[in-house]
C-alpha cells in the first residue's frame, strides 16, 4: 500500500513537473503564441472559453462513448465468434489482422460519402476504432479456455451455451477489461478524426476551425480537454475492471468483498 | 439404431449399467498412430465400484473419459445405462486428476457448479442456491473438513484441500455415475486414508455406480467391489478380480494377511505387465 501511495505521488510529481518545464522553456526561450502557448495561458483559454466549449465537449464525449457502446456489442458478437473453435480463430485471424491495419483516417471519407457528414459518420469512426481490440482479445481468451475447465462442464453433460456462459465468458472477462481500456481511448481518436474531417461540431472540429484561426491557445485547450477524457474514461475501466476480474490479479480485497 | 448392434452383442444382465463393446481408441493416422486403448469390452453392474489399476500410460483414464463421453471411440460402443454415452439421462460426476476449479468462482460456488448444469436442479438454481443448494454445499464441505473454506477463493486453498472440494464437487448432484480420476493421488497418507472412509461410507448411502482410477493397489482394495488390471501397449484390461472383503471396511483390513496377498498378486501383474524397458 505503501509502495503504491509513493508511486501515485511520483506520478503526480511527472505530470506537474512535465508542464513546469513547459512553462519554463517558454519564457526562458520566448516561445510564442503561436507556435507553442505556455501551459498558464492554455487554462486561462479554457476557463475563459469554457461556456463556449462545453457543448463542443458534451459532443465529443456523446458522440465517443456511443460509439464505443456499438464497438463493445459488436466485438464481443465478432470475438465470440471468432474465438468460438480453434477452427473459426485460425481461419479468421487473417481478415481481421487485415481490417485491423487499415488506417482508419482513411475510411471516414467513405463513411461521409454513405451518412453525409456530422454525428453519423463520427459515431460510426469511433466503433470501428474500437472494435479491433475488443475482437482480438475476446477470441484469444475464449480460445485458450484451459481445455480442462471445459470438460469440467462437458462431464456435466453442459450445452456449447452452458459451456460459453459459465467458463468461457468468465475466463476471458480479464483480457476483454484490458482492451476496454484500450479501446476507450482509440474510440476518442476515431471521433475526433471524423469530426475534424467532417462536422460542425465537437471538439476536433473546434482546434480544426481555432487552427485555421491561427487562435493556437483554443487549439490546445481542445487537446487538454480530450486528454481529459480520455485519461477520465480510462479510470474508469480500470477502475471496473479491478472490481469484476480481481481473480486473475488474486486479489485478497476481491476475495473478501 | 442401437437395436441391431444391441442383438449382436454377448448376453449382458439387467444390472449392467456401464458397457463398453469392444472399444478402441486410436490417435493419430498411418504410421504415426497411436493405440490408446486396444480392443476392450468392460462391463460395470449398477451399483458397483470398480477400480482400474496399471501401470502409467496404459488407458486408464481414457475409459474413463470414453465414459464420460469426453472422448469418442475410434470403434466399439460405450453404453451408459442402456443408451449410448451422452443420449443417456444419467447424473454423472467426475473428480479429475487436477482439482480443476473455476478460479473466478468461490469454493463453495464450484461446489455448487454442478446444481447449476444438470437437471432436475438447474431448473431450482436461482431459487435455491441461496438457501438449500448452498446448505448442501456447505454439509459436504464440512464432511471432507473444509467447513470454513466456503467463501474463499481456489487459490487462497492447498492442492490437497482442493482436491477435497473437487470431490464435493463431483458428489452435490448426487450422481448415478461416478468417476474418479485419481482424485487422492496428491494427497498425504492421513488425509487419503480419511477420505476413503468417507467416500465408502457415501457410496455405502447414495449407491452411485463407481468407476475410479489409481495407482495405490490399497484404495483400489479399500474402496473397490471389483479391481481390473490393465497393461499398456496397447491398453487392455488383463485382470478382472472380486474383492471378498466385508464392508464396511477400515483401514485395519489392509494389514490382514489375506489383503497383503491380495495386493501383491496385483502388483506382480503390473509389473509383469509394463513395457520392457530398452537398455540403453
Amino acid at each position: 500500500m505503501d509502495q503504491q501511495l509513493r508511486r501515485r505521488i511520483w506520478s503526480i510529481v511527472l505530470i506537474i513537473g512535465f508542464f513546469v518545464m513547459w512553462e519554463a522553456l517558454c519564457w526562458l526561450f520566448n516561445v510564442s503564441d503561436i507556435v507553442l502557448p505556455k501551459p498558464s495561458q492554455i487554462i486561462v483559454t479554457l476557463v475563459e472559453r469554457m461556456p463556449a466549449l462545453w457543448p463542443h465537449t458534451l459532443q465529443t464525449l456523446y458522440t465517443t462513448l456511443v460509439g464505443f457502446v456499438f464497438g463493445i456489442v459488436a466485438g464481443v458478437l465478432l470475438g465470440v465468434l471468432v474465438g468460438s473453435s480453434r477452427l473459426a480463430y485460425d481461419v479468421a485471424y487473417p481478415l481481421l489482422v487485415g481490417f485491423a491495419s487499415i488506417p482508419k483516417v482513411a475510411v471516414v471519407p467513405i463513411f461521409v460519402l454513405w451518412f453525409g457528414s456530422g454525428t453519423v459518420p463520427a459515431i460510426l469512426t469511433a466503433m470501428i476504432m474500437s472494435i479491433f481490440p475488443i475482437v482480438v482479445n475476446v477470441a484469444t481468451g475464449l480460445a485458450t479456455t484451459e481445455p480442462e475447465l471445459e470438460d469440467v462442464m462437458k462431464a456435466l453433460r453442459a450445452s456449447k451455451l452452458d459451456i460459453l456462459w459459465n467458463v468461457g465468458l468468465p475466463r476471458t472477462m480479464p483480457y476483454f477489461f484490458a482492451s476496454l481500456k484500450v479501446s476507450v481511448t482509440l474510440a476518442f481518436v476515431g471521433t475526433v478524426i471524423s469530426e475534424t474531417v467532417a462536422s460542425n461540431r465537437g471538439i476536433g472540429n473546434v482546434m480544426m476551425i481555432a487552427s485555421s484561426n491561427f487562435d493556437v491557445p483554443l487549439v490546445f485547450a481542445g487537446l487538454l480537454i480530450l486528454a481529459i477524457l480520455g485519461v477520465a474514461l480510462y479510470a474508469v475501466f480500470s477502475l471496473i475492471e479491478s472490481k469484476i476480474t480481481g481473480w486473475a490479479h488474486r486479489k485478497d480485497d476481491f476475495a473478501m468483498g | 439404431m442401437t437395436a441391431a448392434t444391441l442383438s449382436e452383442s454377448p448376453p449382458r444382465s439387467d444390472e449392467t449399467f456401464v458397457e463398453l463393446e469392444k472399444v478402441t481408441l486410436t490417435y493419430g493416422r498411418g504410421e504415426k498412430q497411436i493405440v490408446a486403448l486396444g480392443e476392450t469390452t468392460l462391463r460395470i453392474d449398477q451399483g458397483d465400484f470398480v477400480a482400474l489399476v496399471g501401470p502409467s500410460g496404459c488407458g486408464k483414464s481414457t475409459i474413463l473419459k470414453l465414459v464420460t463421453g469426453l472422448l469418442k471411440a475410434s470403434d466399439g460402443y460405450v453404453y451408459v445405462a442402456g443408451r449410448e454415452v451422452g443420449a443417456e439421462p444419467v447424473r454423472v460426476g467426475m473428480a479429475f486428476q487436477n482439482p480443476t476449479m473455476l478460479p473466478w468462482l468461490t469454493v463453495r460456488d464450484n461446489v455448487m457448479l454442478p446444481l447449476k448444469i444438470v437437471p432436475p436442479f438447474r431448473q431450482d438454481y436461482r431459487t435455491k442456491r441461496k438457501t438449500e443448494f448452498r446448505d448442501r454445499a456447505d454439509a459436504l464441505l464440512k464432511e471432507v473438513g473444509l467447513a470454513s473454506f466456503g467463501d474463499k477463493h481456489p487459490w487462497q486453498l492447498s492442492g490437497g484441500m482442493l482436491q477435497r472440494a473437487s470431490l464435493c464437487r463431483a458428489l452435490i448432484h448426487e450422481p448415478q455415475l461416478l468417476m474418479l480420476d485419481e482424485p487422492f493421488g496428491a494427497l498425504d497418507q492421513f488425509t487419503r486414508e480419511e477420505l476413503w472412509a468417507i467416500m465408502q461410507e457415501l457410496w455405502m448411502k447414495l449407491k452411485p455406480t463407481v468407476l475410479l482410477v489409481t495407482h495405490d493397489l490399497k484404495e483400489a482394495g479399500y474402496l473397490a467391489n471389483r479391481i481390473c488390471v490393465m497393461r499398456t501397449r496397447p491398453g487392455q484390461i488383463i485382470d478382472d478380480a472380486k474383492v471378498p472383503f466385508p464392508r464396511p471396511r477400515n483401514i485395519d483390513m489392509s494389514y490382514l494377511p489375506e489383503f497383503v496377498s491380495m495386493t501383491q498378486r496385483l502388483r506382480e501383474l503390473i509389473v509383469s505387465a509394463r513395457p520392457v524397458k530398452e537398455t540403453v
